[in-house]
């Protein structure tokens, strides 16, 4: 008998109608074989739209549904769901993509009319030789991987660890804390960053649900949705984590430093701009979780010549153990949710600001450990040579919004900047110059924040500045470094004397997102960060399932943002896990054992090692659990063994054919 | 002016998606690709291609993943060892190789879809129509792999 199709074309208001003669694709499909039905509707992802189709399923008694409106990666599900409710098996449903591939790409209707004609030509020859699948079911481990142990991976991890499921932190660096532990204070609001971050720090570390894995990198990740077998390596601290009790004794005693040692009586050596003590054994922050030290194997004696060992020594519980060796784990878990976080824009691929040049040139975040109060100062606002500065200059936008670095906006600079100003005004009186291109404050209680700080006589101007220099031209500007900028309002090139400078260096992702989209199967923007499943829809699902995003590894963004970005993908991954059990993908491959001649090169094609030869039987046998579906083994298969469901030979060539003609 | 005909396979993961951004910023190209879509380009069987060419294409554009970035790991590198002995196979049919490219194009570069497709379309523009329908009509090649 042959098959009863019926075609359903979307105007999309006027996103497909716009350009495509939709009455000319109607008749076009009405003398189209096996179709029997053809409607077109203003929306037919609607409910009146869906309706159609069911209806007609219903009462045509229809076998095959072709939906032409937009991609079917965007609406293909709807569809399977309204064909499933109407008793017709969901894999009978086939899209012809009119609008993301047609009529918003194409320049002429008439040409968007042909092309719209031949795509549904071939989803109709396809649709006629589509058979049903059966449901497949998988199971949804209930524990849950948050990588990244900053703001956003903390919220996360609470989270999910509050609704009573477990939960294993898994951050790169001794402590968890990211960025945010490293603030002085928080804008608009100007809470202290440490007041509102450590105790939810201390939660992550008394958590009876969170196991924190510090230290530790992800190597390898395996499985699919409901079923990820991570594998991590738990970097070697050389100080046992059971045993330490953070007191201090180690970091006070050793001897060798991990950053340069400050000469003389100078105060402040900007080139030591660290938190947490200088020492080759050390803590990232005193406020560290877990309050453990680590050995910094570039500058500790004892890895250098066998000798020293005075951390040793000096430890009261003998925590300290330079023998220990990194501990591989394999996690099994149910979700991912990443959250690595970003890192600044290397401002030295600048060298007309003079960073490394000039120590009175310091980046944000170095600002911000001379502002913080266990920083290397105490959180006094003080010079190279130790003398309180009396001109600051910011300068915005530093490797952001240019086309030469970074196109983007990142976003937080503006607020920032404009914190700095308000912390130098309050702690030194200093005059501050602040060179903006445009002030973006945007955010709940931003605008007004920038209202606060012209009142305080903040000096405000607008225009990138290009260069910093020590070059004096007039007796004013001797021994002071030289913003030269053009003000865009004033319309002229003016020279700025200050003592000191912050560059707002961009926000960019970190150097191994790369790396790690690789090993977790996401797909990155160009720019490095991590892509999100829809930009407006779906911000922190990504192409694979079972693995979610939040905070600054998906975009630049502050930390509200970061913090409810990460408490929507701690509900995401506990929906995942309180369902239960999840569908998944039917399409898997099929092995014709009457044509199977048991040559086994499928066998070390399929990458998931899905394909296993049966010796007695002298054939091989697909394994559906781990069958993925690519095809990879059905396009090598010398015989025509392996079908590939909903893409087979047929239905495939069917289509090509189709479009074609 | 001849406007050829050219077959797409694109992978779901990325080109396709990457396809579907260029609709999302309405970045206009030629016409002349019509995009088939499979789940990954390891998928493409050559024969797929020969019979696109049998059909009345005048090109066979193929995209998938950029190496490395695969959704099923190492799908494109297979289709990547394909391609010599297709593009042999193409000449020993008297085709130009040119009517045949292989692009890797992630979900990102919706610019880049469009790059291609236009200087895809020029070249086969400039190879004029391959008319190979006509001469294969009583030809099988579900046996060419």
């Amino acid at each position: 008998m042959s098959p009863k199709i019926g075609v359903y074309i979307c105007h999309c208001g006027t996103n497909i109608a716009g350009k495509v003669a939709i009455d000319e694709v109607v008749e076009f499909a009405k003398k189209l074989p096996n179709v029997v039905m053809v409607r077109d509707y203003k929306f037919m992802c609607s409910e009146p739209g869906q309706n159609l189709i069911k209806d007609d399923i219903k009462k045509e008694k229809l076998d095959r549904v072709v939906v032409a409106s937009c991609s079917p990666l965007m609406h293909e599900k709807t569809f399977r769901t309204a064909c499933e409710t109407a008793g017709l098996n969901k894999y009978l449903l086939h899209m012809a993509n009119i609008r993301e591939h047609c009529s918003w790409v194409t320049e002429e209707n008439a040409s968007a009319t042909e092309k719209a004609k031949a795509l549904l030509r071939g989803a109709v020859a396809k649709a006629a030789l589509l058979e049903p699948l059966e449901k497949k079911e998988v199971k949804i481990h209930p524990h849950v991987m948050v990588i990244g142990g900053g703001i956003a991976g903390i919220q996360a991890a609470l989270d999910i660890a509050d609704s009573g499921r477990k939960v294993y932190l898994v951050e790169k660096e001794p402590s968890i804390g990211g960025h945010m532990s490293q603030f002085d204070k928080t804008f608009p609001t100007l809470d202290c960053a440490a007041c509102i971050l450590t105790p939810k720090m201390v939660q992550v570390g008394q958590h009876p649900n969170i196991e924190l894995l510090s230290y530790s990198e992800v190597e390898k990740l395996d499985g699919y949705v409901g079923n990820f077998k991570a594998t991590v390596r738990m970097k070697s601290r050389y100080v046992n984590e059971e045993k330490c009790t953070g007191c201090g004794d180690c970091w006070n005693k050793c001897p060798a430093w991990r950053v340069e040692k400050p000469k003389g009586d100078k105060k402040v050596v900007h080139d030591a701009l660290t938190l947490g003590p200088p020492k080759a054994i050390y803590m990232p922050t005193l406020q560290a979780i877990p309050a453990v030290p680590v050995i910094d194997k570039e500058s500790c004696i004892y890895f250098k010549n066998g000798k020293c060992q005075i951390c040793v020594k000096s430890c009261p519980t003998g925590a300290v153990d330079h023998k220990m060796v990194d501990v591989v784990r394999e996690i099994e878990v149910g979700s991912i949710i990443v959250a690595t976080g970003y890192k600044l824009f290397d401002v030295t691929k600048m060298p007309q600001y003079g960073y490394g040049r000039y120590p009175n040139v310091l980046t944000g975040l170095e600002f911000e450990h001379l502002n913080c109060a266990s920083g290397p100062t105490g959180g006094a606002v003080l010079m190279e040579n130790g003398q309180p500065p009396k001109s600051i200059a910011i300068l915005h936008c530093i490797g952001s919004r240019d086309k030469n670095y970074h196109e983007y906006c990142s976003r937080v600079c503006c607020m920032y900047a404009l914190k700095f100003a308000h912390l130098v005004k309050e702690k030194t009186g200093a005059e501050v110059y602040d060179f903006y291109i445009d002030m973006r404050s945007f955010g709940k209680g931003f605008e007004e924040f920038y209202n606060r700080l012209l009142e305080e006589g903040v000096r405000f101007i607008r225009g990138k500045a290009a260069q910093i220099s020590n070059e004096a031209i007039y007796p004013e500007e001797e021994g002071k470094l030289i913003v030269r900028c053009d003000d865009t309002l004033l319309g002229r090139v003016r020279r700025v004397p200050v003592d000191m400078v912050v560059l707002c260096s961009a926000i960019e992702a970190t150097g191994d997102s790369q790396d790690m989209s690789r090993l977790l199967g996401l797909c990155h923007s160009k720019d490095g960060f991590f892509a999100e499943k829809h930009p407006k829809l779906a911000p922190v699902s990504t192409a694979t399932d079972g693995i979610f995003i939040a905070g600054c590894c998906q975009s630049p963004k502050d930390i509200p943002d970061t913090v409810a970005q990460a408490s929507g993908a701690a509900a995401q991954a506990m929906m995942l896990a309180a369902r239960g059990a999840i569908e998944v993908e039917s399409a898997t491959a099929l092995i014709d054992e009457d044509r199977c001649t048991g040559c086994r090169i499928c066998n070390d094609l399929c990458p998931y090692h899905a394909i296993d030869f049966i010796a007695d039987d002298k054939l091989s046998k697909v394994n559906e659990a781990l069958c993925k579906g690519c095809g990879t083994c059905v396009a090598a298969c010398p015989c025509s063994a392996i079908a590939a469901r909903q893409f087979n030979d047929a239905q495939v060539l069917a289509e090509i054919e189709g479009v074609l003609q | 002016m001849f406007e050829p005909k050219i077959l797409g396979i694109f992978c779901n993961w990325c080109s396709y998606t990457g396809a579907d951004l260029a609709g999302t910023a309405r970045i206009k190209y030629a016409p002349n690709v019509r995009i088939v879509r499979v789940m990954c380009s390891g998928r493409v069987d050559n024969n797929f291609v020969l019979k696109a060419f049998q059909e009345g294409a005048d090109g066979v554009l193929v995209a998938g993943c950029h190496p490395g970035d695969c959704h099923y790991i190492e799908g494109n590198y297979k289709t990547m060892g394909r391609v010599p002995i297709l593009k042999e196979m193409l000449k020993q049919f008297g085709i130009e190789p040119e009517r045949f490219r292989l692009e890797w194009i992630s979900a990102s570069e919706g610019d880049r879809v469009a790059e291609v497709i236009n200087s895809m379309t020029e070249q086969v523009r400039k190879l004029g129509p391959l008319n190979w329908k006509s001469t294969t009509d009583t030809k099988d090649f579900s046996h060419v792999r």
